[in-house]
């Protein structure tokens, strides 16, 4: 049996486009049917967050219409004879965190629910002129701020397409679950702490972290300045290359986005392993974190099923001809989300200032005797609680009599997460590593409302992820296999800065490595529904 | 154990973070903010050497990576009614605030 158009790999349907087997058109309205059959009601201030819980709630906005218009231009292109892009007609979702032209981008705040962007973001003008097809605007935690979705102010937030009461992670999870559940061969979502890499884990499919400065973020709305990169999320390793070949490179627009250029990532994606030296560090297999009770630090083994996924990724691996380089020191993991805490807060407090009720965005309608005022209740009922407690967060650990004890300290440790990074990674030293091999996430993803309220315990599922924003450096999560329950297991690549190339190039070995393994056969539940 | 974040500095912190809590949100993240210092004091015990730097990035910028200063060019947006049509109130073109505290100098 063929696949069926939703489930396509973008350079599938690229390649079909392309060469006129398939119409953009074609394309589009099979997957507009099929997000009509699989995701329900979407997202909206003030919604039931139970309503229709057996659907996917991906969306925030559906943007069908202008979905289709783009088709016909793709395919009048090709009827023209014009190269209609690297991307022609694949059709993909956007973080609702990205502005659009002409959309609503709200953030999946209060604060934003009427903001129409008067200009589209970098990425997603690379992708659109690249001939990719966008379906529309997808559910996040508001602001970015969590992992698990469930902080939207648009409910219902997504579910995981996998199992329905679990959560699809977060903050891009409903990047994710649109991928997951054939909804968009592609999204386009940020990493700040794990916010791809880890919502990519638990619903089964490929997500990057692009090393920072790789990819523009210019029309992202900013959480952490620093930490912030834009990513792709994609079922398959070829197509988040592909995806990635067109988003990155520098922008007139953001003086962050670096110069250097943006090597071939297809070229060498089956050129295979042999030679390549992949690290495995103990201090990847463990996560420490405060008991949610008394606060005590507890140091916890991983879940066997994770454990297992990654050792027997790093045996395939080897046998394919990688070395493996086992017991790779890296003593700063365990700090990252502590830093976090610090770091992350004080670049959200100050961007979270813009948001005042003067220029867009929500204003108070109660009577206010002056502008302060206007501030504190247009901010007081525009922002959910996790956006305040950021804000509250930063404000205190970067106050003068505060700041070397939390702030100052904060960034000299992520010197030193960076320097464990640098160490494993030295061309001319005792590793020598092309990549760590790790798990993505401590946990398997977790039942929906179980950890969301507990922001520390929630902060804690990206302890595996953050060392790498802290260092900047490049991120790949592939799906690993299924645990007992049938849950997504994610593995996870980190190399030096600007590796992506390598991390494609492994986790192509890794896919064609396990192609013929039953999990690989196994679709979401939803998908039969 | 002794709260770091006291009723009194929170309130503190409303204000110059400039929100309006309700008293169970003010409750909810009062708790929150003690909960992650707790977990942020972890910190606290790592060694730190003299010369360790603060990192402000992870990557460091070079003069490869780093794009030239932009032009100081003014580039007018095409459309203004829409940029203004997104402001919460307006009158003849111009942005309308509450009044502006300020004392007056004598």
């Amino acid at each position: 049996m063929s696949t069926p158009i939703p489930f396509l790999p973008a350079h599938e349907i690229a390649r079909q486009v392309r060469s006129g087997e398939l119409s953009a058109r074609q394309v589009t309205e099979a997957v507009l049917e099929h997000i009509a059959r699989v995701d329900g009601i979407p997202g909206q201030l003030g919604g039931d967050p139970q309503a229709e819980p057996d659907k996917v709630h991906a969306f925030i906005t559906l943007t069908a219409k202008r979905a289709l218009t783009q088709a016909e231009t793709v395919d009048a292109r090709i009827a023209a004879g014009e190269d209609p892009g690297p991307l022609a007609g694949v059709p993909f979702t956007v973080k609702d965190i990205f502005t659009v032209e002409g959309t609503p981008s709200t953030a999946a705040s209060r604060m934003l629910a009427n903001f129409i962007a008067p200009y589209t973001a970098t990425p997603v003008e690379r992708l659109e002129n690249a001939g990719a097809v966008m379906l529309g605007k997808v559910n996040l935690d508001e602001y970015t701020f969590g992992s698990s979705s469930e902080s939207s102010a648009f409910q219902p937030s997504p579910r995981n397409p996998w199992n329905l009461d679990r959560v699809p992670g977060g903050s891009s999870g409903g990047s994710t679950a649109a991928v997951a559940a054939g909804e968009g061969a592609l999204s386009l979502g940020t990493d700040t702490a794990g916010s791809i890499r880890q919502p990519a884990a638990f619903c089964g499919v490929v997500g990057v972290k692009p090393t920072y400065g790789r990819v523009s973020r210019y029309g992202l709305i900013a959480f952490g300045s620093s930490l912030d990169v834009p990513g792709p999320v994609a079922r398959n390793v070829t197509d988040a290359a592909l995806m990635l070949q067109v988003m990155a490179g520098a922008d007139p627009h953001d003086s962050t986005a670096v110069t250097l250029p943006v090597p071939d990532y297809l070229s060498g994606l089956e050129k295979g392993v042999r030679g390549l030296r992949i690290g495995l560090s103990p201090d990847y297999f463990r996560i420490t974190y405060p008991d949610p009770q008394d606060g005590s630090l507890r140091e916890e083994a991983l879940p066997e099923a994770i454990r297992t996924a990654v050792l027997k990724a790093a045996e395939a691996l080897a046998a394919q001809g990688a070395e493996i380089v086992e017991d790779v020191p890296m003593p700063h993991t365990r700090y990252g989300i502590p830093a976090y805490f610090v770091i992350s807060r004080v670049e959200a407090a100050s961007n979270l200032h813009r948001f005042d009720g003067v220029k867009y965005g929500y204003r108070t309608s109660q009577p206010v005797a002056d502008l302060r005022e206007m501030y504190r209740k247009s901010r007081g009922e525009g922002f959910g609680v996790q956006p305040k407690l950021r804000i509250l967060m930063g404000m205190y650990v970067s106050a003068a009599q505060y700041s070397e004890q939390y702030y100052n300290r904060a960034l000299r440790i992520r010197t030193l997460i960076r320097r464990d990074f640098e160490r494993v990674f030295d061309p001319a030293g005792a590793y020598r590593l092309d990549a760590l091999l790790t798990p993505t996430t401590p946990t398997t993803a977790f039942p929906m409302q179980d950890v969301y309220g507990d922001s520390v315990l929630m902060q804690y599922a990206d302890q595996l992820t953050v060392p790498a924003n802290h260092a900047g450096i490049p991120g790949l999560s592939l799906p690993g296999g299924l645990d007992a329950e049938g849950l997504p297991l994610g593995i996870q690549l980190l190399g030096p800065d600007f590796s992506e190339s390598t991390l494609f190039r492994i986790g192509r070995a890794y896919e064609k490595a396990t192609a013929e393994e039953a999990w690989r056969a196994t679709t979401p539940k939803i998908v039969h529904g | 154990m002794q709260e770091e974040i006291t009723p009194e500095l929170f309130e503190h912190l409303v204000e110059l973070a400039a929100l309006e809590l309700t008293p169970e949100e003010g409750e909810y993240l009062r708790a929150q903010l003690n909960k992650q210092l707790q977990a942020v004091h972890e910190l606290q015990a790592i060694p730190l050497e003299e010369g360790i730097p603060p990192a402000s990035h992870g990557v460091s910028y070079t003069p490869e990576s780093s794009p030239p200063p932009r032009e100081d060019a003014w580039k007018p947006y095409p459309n203004v009614e829409a940029l203004l049509s997104q402001v919460p109130e307006t009158e003849e073109g111009y942005i309308v605030v509450p009044d502006i505290p300020h004392e007056a100098l004598s």
